[in-house]
């Protein structure tokens, strides 16, 4: 048997569609982004050598806006991990030790994350509707009639109007992540503990939460890139406007090359998104490393 | 401190049943709005039942709306990216864990890369060669990309499946004749059920989803995925939001389906996924 398994031909022909399909879609591109970002290019005609006049463009040029854009990402970001995250490790915290309608609770706060978020966003626009949204009838029903507005039509509060459902929705994704993590805490740890007369508090605190550091760190990895990638919901609802208050990288990259032709420009934009994607990621992983020496 | 505590177990039931509320509400609204008419939902009753039950807005959703054939896109990508990752997945695992050669680990780390490069990385390429080789407005400009994103993560399910496999097996079938393929086919695909269901499910629910490429790989309106074809629907019937909440419970409702009958699997393949990622 081993020699059959050995035989270069069906190794090579096993790894064959896999490598195929992984360097065609995944890999190649990569590079390809990096080649395209150095040119002027309306994807169809002759590429234009351009340099680094994409990336200087981007970072100075007003009309893009790319720098608030970035700043709205990061401001996501930090909202994922400061709010979000805390949010989902309570939840997990308080699943994990074993209550009555466990299951249920955690099958039901896991469901917007399987839900298309085209639909999640349809139905955020209907609830933030001006004259019959849920939101406005809410206000104005208890007396706050004054505060009732278009929210996702003001640039005042489009951005906040965006954000809500966006951080909502992934709750129960890093819930459920923590939550096994939770759960694989060996019980022994948790009764020894006990016995010591630990309340819950010092349990979590001593316990449970350096036993779960490293989902934790992937946890926070995911909340910031996910960040950084957001794209489907911001989509829907606003899709960047309005003037801008709500772009993000990857709204003005698609708008970049498919509405304005710039493909080059689009190219550089999903450079510098992955990027940012590997650095942060490097970055959190490094903090983490940190913490533990 | 027997009455703190049970003060302090009152406050977290009330708190954990304020997110459950939170968190269905807006699937309960959309199947209640799906179902009754602007009257209802703008003003004489908001978030109640619906007084009449109006279906017809799910025939109009259906027809008018052209969501039968979003759903059958939809249901077509999804079917054909399943069988494509599951054929390249599991044909790469058993070269990844079962044949012999150098540098398999090596390649192994290779293709986990995959679960952190995000699809932005590639859209600009990807379109451009779609275009070249006249294959934008068809099924394969999704399927491909979908099945090339779905696979990390399908080889990383299956790789701990397969090496839970007794290599006895493979030994016990040589011995009787069988030759690579038939091993393969006869051995170890049989036994990879299980790694077959979580990977469908997942890659279902990723294509049933995603919006970035259907939007713009696919411009005819005939070829549409269902996200896309939503999206363009609510554009088209901004103020009669029966069809549009009827349009949305269609393409909400296989995922649910799935989820009443598979939770427990379906939450366990984003484990897998995440925890080595």
């Amino acid at each position: 048997m081993k020699k059959q398994y050995s035989n270069k031909f069906y190794i090579a022909l096993f790894l064959l569609p896999a490598l195929i399909l992984f360097c065609g879609v995944l890999i190649a591109p990569i590079g390809a982004s990096a080649y395209f970002s150095f040119f002027d290019w309306n994807g169809i005609g002759e590429k234009t050598y351009v340099a680094f006049n994409n990336y200087k463009e981007l970072f100075t040029s007003d009309q893009i806006s790319f720098l608030k854009a970035l700043r709205n990402s990061l401001l996501l970001a930090a909202l994922s991990v400061f709010l979000q995250l805390p949010l989902a490790l309570a939840l997990a915290l308080t699943l994990g030790k074993k209550i009555k309608g466990e299951r249920l609770f955690l099958s039901v706060y896991f469901m917007p994350v399987l839900i298309s978020t085209v639909i999640i966003g349809q139905l955020w626009i209907k609830i933030y509707d001006p004259s019959y949204g849920l939101l406005n009838v809410f206000l104005r029903s208890i007396g706050l009639a004054d505060w009732c507005r278009p929210w996702l039509g003001k640039k005042e509060t489009a951005l906040a109007a965006v954000f809500v459902p966006t951080l909502w929705q992934y709750v129960g994704y890093h819930m459920l992540l923590l939550y096994a993590g939770v759960k694989s805490v060996p019980p022994e740890l948790r009764e020894a503990a006990m016995l010591d007369g630990a309340t819950d508090g010092q349990v979590n605190r001593y316990i449970v939460l350096p036993y779960i550091k490293p989902i934790i760190r992937i946890s926070v990895i995911f909340a910031v890139t996910g960040s950084l990638k957001a794209f489907d919901l911001i989509y829907v609802l606003t899709n960047g406007g309005p003037l801008q208050s709500t772009e993000v990288p990857s709204t003005i990259m698609v708008s970049m090359t498919f509405l304005s032709n710039r493909y080059g420009m689009g190219s550089t934009i999903a450079v510098l998104l992955i990027a940012l994607c590997f650095g942060f990621a490097l970055l959190i992983n490094a903090v983490f490393k940190e913490e533990e020496a | 401190m027997r009455n703190k505590s049970k003060a302090a177990s009152i406050a977290i039931y009330v708190g954990l049943f304020i997110w459950l509320i939170i968190n269905l509400f807006p699937v309960y609204w959309m199947f209640t709005f799906s179902l009754k008419s602007n009257a209802e939902i703008f003003g004489k009753n908001v978030i109640g039942l619906p007084n009449e039950w109006l279906w017809s807005n799910y025939s109009r959703a259906l027809h008018t709306g052209n969501m039968g054939r979003y759903f059958l896109n939809s249901a077509i990508v999804a079917t054909a990216t399943i069988l494509i990752t599951l054929a390249a997945a599991l044909m790469a695992t058993f070269a990844l864990t079962r044949l012999i050669w150098k540098r398999r680990k090596t390649l192994n780390k290779f293709f986990m890369l995959g679960l952190t490069i995000p699809i932005h990385a590639s859209i600009v390429p990807v379109y451009v060669t779609l275009y070249r080789l006249h294959m934008l407005d068809t099924y394969w400009a999704l399927i491909i990309p979908y099945s090339a994103f779905s696979l990390s993560m399908a080889i990383l399910v299956c790789t701990g499946f397969m090496n839970e496999i007794p290599r006895e097996l493979d030994e016990s079938a040589c011995i009787d004749g069988c030759g690579v393929w038939g091993i393969f086919f006869r051995i170890i695909v049989p036994l990879m059920k299980p790694a077959v269901a979580t990977v469908g499910i997942y890659t279902f629910l990723q294509c049933w989803n995603e919006l970035m490429f259907a939007n713009i790989f696919i411009s005819k309106s005939a070829l549409r995925t269902l996200p896309v074809g939503v999206q363009a629907l609510s554009g088209q019937y901004t103020t009669d939001w029966g069809p549009i909440g009827a349009a949305l419970a269609l393409a909400t409702f296989p995922t649910l389906l799935l989820y009443v009958f598979l939770s427990k699997k379906i939450q366990d393949s984003f484990i897998a996924g995440a925890v080595k990622g």
